[in-house]
């Protein structure tokens, strides 16, 4: 096999709280995969996965730091945050299911299909995560997933 | 059907980006719930919504989708205008309600994001 060069490494820090902001890390990331010359629809679901990362860190979250690895045929993400963590993570995935405070619903977040929109979007979703410490998505998304 | 068309239909007034209402969506999205539009809307979509804060155009850009439309009367701050203007997504608003403004553009043949 090849060895697996890294094209582009982006790692930036999301505040907690700062909703000015969220979306910034998705959007760069958007640019540069643009940059790459990945194709749009490959683009989208990694661009929509890694705003919803970004975004439970900005909604839930005191901090965090966003990672990405983008190589030749895949994209590599690591969202770690300092946080509450989440006491039950199959709850967590349940469609529907939120823990997100008033304000940030009638931002029109909140509506419990954040963690699920990941799974669907990613090829690879892991998610480690420790009550009162944080949490940290791992994720990883190919260019052809059959292979 | 274009934005230009959109923007007639529902008597909308732009509020940025009037250089790209040439764009043709392939699909229209009506929702107040941005966790939705970012699960089920496809790329090249129109989203029409009441909600008008700066996530909407953030959620836009991620989702590509190339236009919004603000429904009943609502107008979204500076801010929003500006990232929306930065993104080059163009804004619509009307004074129609979102069921009657989804109604209007369905009628004329835009089709739903499920059915595309």
């Amino acid at each position: 096999m090849e060895e697996d060069k890294v094209l582009v490494e982006i790692e930036r820090e999301i505040v907690g709280g700062d909703f000015q902001s969220a979306g910034d890390v998705s959007g760069e990331l958007k640019k540069v995969l643009q940059q790459v010359g990945f194709p749009p629809s490959f683009n989208r679901r990694v661009v929509i996965a890694a705003y919803e990362a970004e975004m439970n860190v900005v909604i839930h979250a005191y901090r965090g730091i966003f990672a990405t690895e983008i190589y030749e045929d895949r994209v590599h993400i690591e969202v770690d945050d300092q946080g509450p963590g989440i006491p039950d993570l199959e709850l967590a995935f349940q469609e529907g299911y939120s823990t997100a405070p008033p304000h940030i619903r009638e931002m029109g977040f909140g509506a419990g299909y954040g963690l699920s929109n990941m799974k669907k979007c990613s090829d690879h979703l892991e998610i480690d995560t420790r009550i009162g410490e944080g949490t940290k998505v791992v994720m990883d998304f190919f260019l052809n997933p059959e292979k | 059907m274009t934005l230009r068309e959109i923007k007639e239909i529902l008597q909308a007034q732009v509020l940025a980006g009037e250089e790209f209402l040439d764009r043709q969506p392939s699909c229209a999205c009506g929702s107040d719930l941005l966790s939705d539009v970012l699960a089920f809307t496809k790329e090249n979509s129109v989203l029409l919504t009441g909600l008008t804060n700066p996530q909407v155009i953030r959620t836009a850009e991620m989702s590509d989708i190339i236009g919004i439309i603000f429904v009943r009367g609502k107008k979204p701050d500076n801010y929003t205008v500006e990232l929306a203007t930065i993104k080059k997504i163009p804004l619509l608003a009307t004074h129609l309600p979102m069921y009657e403004s989804c109604g209007k553009l369905y009628l004329q043949g835009l089709k739903g994001c499920s059915e595309v």
